[in-house]
C-alpha cells in the first residue's frame, strides 16, 4: 500500500470490478428498462381484452337493468308485445339456490380434504391428491353427463337400480358441488400448509392432540386464505353453465324449491342467446352483465374478507 | 485505499492487526480517529410508515478495523445495518433520513445506484444463504458475473483469493463444482463471506453471523473476522457481548427509547466501553443486569 511496495491484486481486482459494474451499468439499467417495459406492455395486452369485455358488457347491457328486470319472470314475444322479454328473477333465485346447496356440501368436504392433505403423509392423502388434481382438469361437461346420468334419469347398470328424480335444481347442485370440491380442497391445502411448522409444534408440545391442533391453531391461522379459497371456486361455480346444462330443466317460474325445474343464470344466458327471438337475443348482455357483477362481487369481497381479516390479528 | 500521502493507514492497520486475534487485553487502545473514515454516519434516522426504528445513529467506522453494534432486540442494530447497504430500498414505508458517506459518496443522497453501492458493501446474514442451485465455485463468482465480469482467470483468481480470505480454500479447492448444499453450516457461511469477498468490497456488513453457528464454527468465524479486517472494514451486528469484546475494535452500544425507537447510547472503543463506559446504561447492559 505504500510507495515501492508491488500492487495489491486484492485493489486492483477492486478497481477493475467497479469499473466493469460502471461500465455495465448503463447497459444493464437498459436491458432492465426493455423488461420492465415489455412488462407493461405484457399487462396492458392482458388487460385489453378484460376491459373490451366489460366495457361492451355495460354498453349494451345497462339498459335492461330495471325493478323488472330483477323482479319479473321471463315473458316469450307474442303477437300483442313483441318485444316482451320480462325479468330474471327465475334465474337469480335458481342461481342462488343451486350454487347456494352446492357451497353447502362442497365447503366442508372440500376442507376437510384439505386439511386431511395437510396434514397427513399417508400414501392414501397422496392417492388423494393426484385425484383432486385431475378432478380440477376434468371439462365440466362430463359432470353435466354424470349428473344427468346418475341423478336425472337413474342409473341401472349390474343390477343396481338408482331411481332417477328427473329435472331438478338439485342436480344441478350436485354436478357444481362436485366441480368445486376439488378446487376447495387444492387451495385450502395450499394455505393450511402455510402455517408454520414451528407453530403446530408449540401445541403439539402442550400435549394437545392433532385434531385439537388442527381445529384450534392450524385452521384459525389459516383463515383467511380459507375464506379466499372457497369464495374463489364459488366465484368459478356461480358462472358454470356445461355442469348444468341439462339437469336443471329450464324453469321459467320463480320457485325456491330445489326438488323442481329451475332456471340459472347462466342458462338464462345460454337459452336467450340462442333464441330466434331478437329482443330475448338482446337481453342476455343484461344478464351476462349481471352475472359478471356478481362474479366481482364475490371475487373483490373474498380479497377483502381476508386482507381485513389479516389486518383484524396484527 | 491506494492513498500514499498517509502514512496513518498502515500504522492503524499494524494496531489493528496487533488487536485482531480475537483480545481487547493488549493494552493498546485503538483510537480510530487516528486512522481513517470509511463510512461515516451523521444523524441516520430509519423508519417504517412513520414509526421510527432507529434515530439518531452518529458515527465514524474507522476503516480497516472492526466496528461492532451491540444491543438488546429492538434496539435497532439490525435495521441500521440494513441501512448502509440500502436493503430498505426493497421495503414499501421504509425511509431513512440523515447523511450516510462510505468515503466521499453519500449513500442516499449521491445518485449512486443501489447496486453499484452493494458491489462496494458486502453483506453477510443471520443464516448461511448460499445459493441452492449453484456450484460452490459458482456461488464465489456469482456477484462478479452479476456484475458483468466474464473472463475466466479474473473469476478464477477472485474466487481463490476470496476463498483463502474466508479460511474455506483448503478443505474446498479439490470440490468447486460440488453443490454448496453439501458444504457444514459452519462452511457455507464462510462459503457465504467468501462471496462477498470475491468482489472486493471495502466495508463488509455483518449482521449476527454466527447465531445459526455452533461454538467450533463460530470460533472460526471470529478468528476471520480479526483476519479479514486487514482487506476490508467490517460493521457487525452481535446480540453476543463477549463476541463484540473478542472481535471488534469500536461498539456502538444501541438502546430502546421510550417510544420504542432504537437509540444510540455509547460508542466507544471497545476496550474502553467494556471497563470505562461513560453511560451507566451501558455499565448496566455489559454486566449483564438487562437485556
Amino acid at each position: 500500500m505504500i510507495d515501492g511496495v508491488p500492487p495489491d491484486p486484492m485493489l486492483e481486482r477492486r478497481e477493475l470490478i467497479q469499473r466493469v459494474a460502471h461500465k455495465t451499468l448503463n447497459r444493464r439499467m437498459l436491458a432492465s428498462r426493455a423488461v420492465i417495459g415489455l412488462c407493461g406492455l405484457a399487462f396492458v395486452v392482458a388487460l385489453v381484452p378484460l376491459f373490451a369485455i366489460l366495457f361492451s358488457l355495460v354498453q349494451k347491457g345497462i339498459h335492461w337493468w330495471g325493478i323488472d328486470f330483477f323482479t319479473k319472470t321471463p315473458l316469450f314475444p307474442s303477437l300483442i308485445d313483441p318485444n316482451a322479454v320480462g325479468g330474471i328473477s327465475n334465474a337469480i333465485i335458481g342461481s342462488l339456490v343451486i350454487d347456494g346447496i352446492a357451497a353447502l356440501f362442497a365447503i366442508p368436504i372440500g376442507v376437510v380434504t384439505g386439511l386431511f392433505l395437510a396434514e397427513s403423509t399417508s400414501p392414501f392423502a397422496n392417492a388423494l391428491r393426484s385425484t383432486a388434481e385431475i378432478m380440477t382438469g376434468l371439462p365440466s361437461i362430463l359432470l353435466g353427463i354424470f349428473a344427468y346420468q346418475m341423478i336425472v334419469v337413474g342409473f341401472h347398470e349390474w343390477g343396481i337400480k338408482l331411481p332417477g328424480i328427473g329435472f331438478a335444481g338439485i342436480a344441478g347442485s350436485f354436478a357444481i358441488g362436485i366441480l368445486m370440491i376439488p378446487v376447495i380442497i387444492k387451495a385450502s391445502e395450499t394455505s393450511l400448509r402455510s402455517v408454520p411448522t414451528p407453530i403446530r409444534e408449540a401445541g403439539l408440545a402442550l400435549g394437545a392432540r392433532n385434531g385439537v391442533v388442527a381445529r384450534k391453531i392450524v385452521i384459525p391461522t389459516a383463515m383467511p386464505g380459507l375464506i379466499t379459497a372457497v369464495l374463489l371456486a364459488l366465484s368459478r361455480a356461480v358462472g358454470e353453465t356445461a355442469p348444468i346444462l341439462w339437469v336443471i330443466g329450464a324453469s321459467t317460474i320463480n320457485t325456491w324449491d330445489p326438488g323442481h325445474e329451475m332456471a340459472s343464470m347462466p342458462l338464462q344466458i345460454f337459452q336467450s342467446a340462442t333464441s330466434p327471438y331478437t329482443s330475448l337475443r338482446e337481453e342476455t348482455w343484461g344478464i351476462a352483465l349481471t352475472l359478471v357483477v356478481v362474479v366481482l362481487v364475490i371475487n373483490l369481497g373474498s380479497r377483502l374478507l381476508a386482507a381485513w381479516l389479516q389486518r383484524e390479528r396484527r | 485505499m491506494v492513498d500514499p500521502s498517509s502514512t496513518m493507514v498502515p500504522m492503524a492497520t499494524q494496531v489493528a492487526t496487533s488487536l485482531g486475534t480475537g483480545t481487547t487485553g493488549t493494552g493498546v487502545i485503538v483510537d480510530p480517529r487516528s486512522g481513517r473514515i470509511a463510512m461515516r454516519l451523521d444523524n441516520v434516522d430509519v423508519s417504517f410508515n412513520g414509526r421510527t426504528a432507529i434515530r439518531d445513529a452518529t458515527f465514524d467506522v474507522p476503516k480497516n478495523h472492526v466496528t461492532a453494534l451491540i444491543g438488546p432486540s429492538g434496539s435497532g442494530k439490525t435495521t441500521l445495518l440494513r441501512a448502509v447497504n440500502r436493503l430498505h430500498d426493497l421495503t414499501k414505508g421504509a425511509v431513512v433520513t440523515g447523511r450516510l458517506m462510505l468515503g466521499d459518496t453519500d449513500v442516499y443522497k449521491g445518485g449512486i445506484p443501489a447496486t453499484l453501492l452493494r458491489t462496494r458493501v458486502g453483506m453477510v446474514f443471520q443464516r448461511p444463504n448460499p445459493f441452492p442451485t449453484m456450484s460452490i465455485y459458482d456461488n464465489v463468482v456469482s456477484g462478479l458475473r452479476f456484475n458483468g465480469i466474464r473472463k475466466k482467470s479474473v473469476l478464477e483468481e477472485a474466487a481463490e483469493s476470496a476463498l483463502v480470505g474466508a479460511a474455506l480454500w483448503d478443505s474446498v479447492a479439490d470440490r468447486m463444482k460440488a453443490h454448496a448444499s453439501t458444504l457444514s453450516g459452519g462452511e457455507q457461511q464462510r462459503l457465504c463471506i467468501a462471496r462477498a469477498l470475491a468482489v472486493e468490497p471495502e466495508v463488509l456488513l455483518m449482521d449476527e453471523p454466527t447465531s445459526s453457528l455452533d461454538p467450533i464454527s463460530t470460533r472460526l468465524i471470529e478468528e476471520l473476522i480479526g483476519e479479514l479486517k486487514d482487506r476490508v472494514t467490517i460493521i457487525i451486528v452481535t446480540h453476543n457481548m463477549q463476541q463484540a469484546a473478542r472481535v471488534s475494535d469500536l461498539c456502538a452500544f444501541f438502546l430502546m427509547g421510550d417510544d420504542r425507537a432504537g437509540e444510540q447510547i455509547e460508542v466507544a472503543p471497545t476496550k474502553k466501553l467494556f471497563s470505562q463506559p461513560d453511560d451507566q446504561r451501558t455499565l448496566d447492559y455489559i454486566q449483564g443486569r438487562f437485556g
